[in-house]
């Protein structure tokens, strides 16, 4: 994946709008955080291959990490901490926020075909 | 040299048979003995992409899935059964399924030692659910023919709740060799093994103390009533 470059991912995003897509959207503290802090609640949300269609999508500069909001006819799916992309196989766009060692915080993709989902 | 035996290990992620693990694998190859693995996800849902990341989301259960074969092949492993099921969904699956399916791979190979985690002493979800489900297959089984069943505990507690362990494996003199294999998996392990490798350089007369921490792994017998 390369560091966000905001005008091209908006492209990317533009490609989207308006049809059947797949998503999948991820954010985790990771099942180990309580080994270093007992006190600590893992938490953890993931979706694959959630069937959604967005009118509107945007791509937002905050400080050194970019949010993506996109707008369903009812409702709303957004990211925030987002700093890399890829697209994938062409028909797939890879958003994820990585820390300084390269651990994934937070992953937004999305697809025209299914993800792959495991046996 | 003991006699040969089958070994079975049951671990749902690529790396949990050989993070805190591979010393005792090693050693039971180097005896001769039949190693099987059950691996049960690809890890899809790792975090660690690498330091600096050099796989994605999408690209992680192919890179994983070719670390695990290095791993076993350095390891002497002779048998690698993959189910490449969703990684952190095993405790949302019914027990008895993944019993049944690790009960076929127990009649195949008939282990005298299963090694997996110790059941509410693996801290993640799926080790806990994969363990537990090892138990319900292996108290399937008459008497006579269950393998002992050596679990690796990890939560703090461990020692309070289960005492000391039942087994500690001193693996220090195949210590090199673990290395190795845990750099295998490179994308999870480099975040470990890139700053003790940095260390062992700058001190090389320090090595021993340095990779002390790795030179025993722990395993508590796992009670069927």
């Amino acid at each position: 994946m390369q560091p966000i470059e905001i005008n091209q991912v908006q492209k990317e995003i533009d490609k989207y709008v308006n049809e059947p897509i797949f998503l999948h959207m991820e954010t985790s503290t990771g099942s180990y955080v309580r080994v270093q802090d007992p006190e600590t609640l893992p938490a953890c949300a993931y979706i694959r291959n959630g069937k959604i269609k967005f009118s509107e999508g945007k791509i937002v500069k905050n400080e050194a990490w970019f949010s993506v909001g996109l707008k369903l006819d009812d409702g709303w799916v957004y990211s925030e901490g987002l700093t890399d992309w890829e697209v994938l196989e062409e028909d797939k766009l890879l958003l994820a926020g990585h820390d300084k060692e390269g651990n994934l915080k937070i992953g937004l993709e999305l697809s025209k075909t299914p993800f792959d989902c495991g046996e | 040299m003991d006699k040969k035996k089958s070994i079975l290990a049951v671990f749902p992620h690529p790396d949990d048979e050989s993070f805190g693990r591979a010393g005792t694998l090693i050693k039971h190859a180097d005896n001769g003995d039949d190693i099987t693995l059950i691996c049960a996800t690809m890890g899809q849902m790792g975090r660690r992409m690498g330091n600096p990341f050099f796989a994605n989301r999408e690209t992680l259960p192919d890179v994983r899935e070719k670390e695990l074969k290095d791993a076993c092949d350095k390891i002497g492993i002779n048998r690698m059964i993959l189910w490449k099921m969703q990684d952190k969904t095993l405790q949302f699956r019914d027990p008895e399924f993944l019993a049944n399916r690790i009960l076929k791979v127990i009649e195949d190979v008939k282990p005298e030692i299963i090694y997996t985690f110790y059941p509410e002493h693996g801290v993640h979800p799926d080790h806990d659910a994969l363990s537990k489900a090892t138990a319900i297959a292996v108290s399937e089984l008459s008497v006579e023919e269950r393998p002992l069943i050596y679990g690796a505990a990890i939560t703090r507690e461990r020692e309070e709740e289960l005492g000391r362990p039942d087994m500690v494996v001193d693996v220090s003199d195949v210590l090199d060799q673990k290395m190795d294999v845990m750099r295998a998996h490179r994308s999870q392990s480099e975040l470990i093994t890139l700053p003790l490798d940095m260390r062992i350089r700058e001190a090389p007369e320090l090595k021993e103390q340095i990779l002390e921490p790795f030179s025993k792994e722990s395993y508590w017998v796992y009670p069927i009533s």
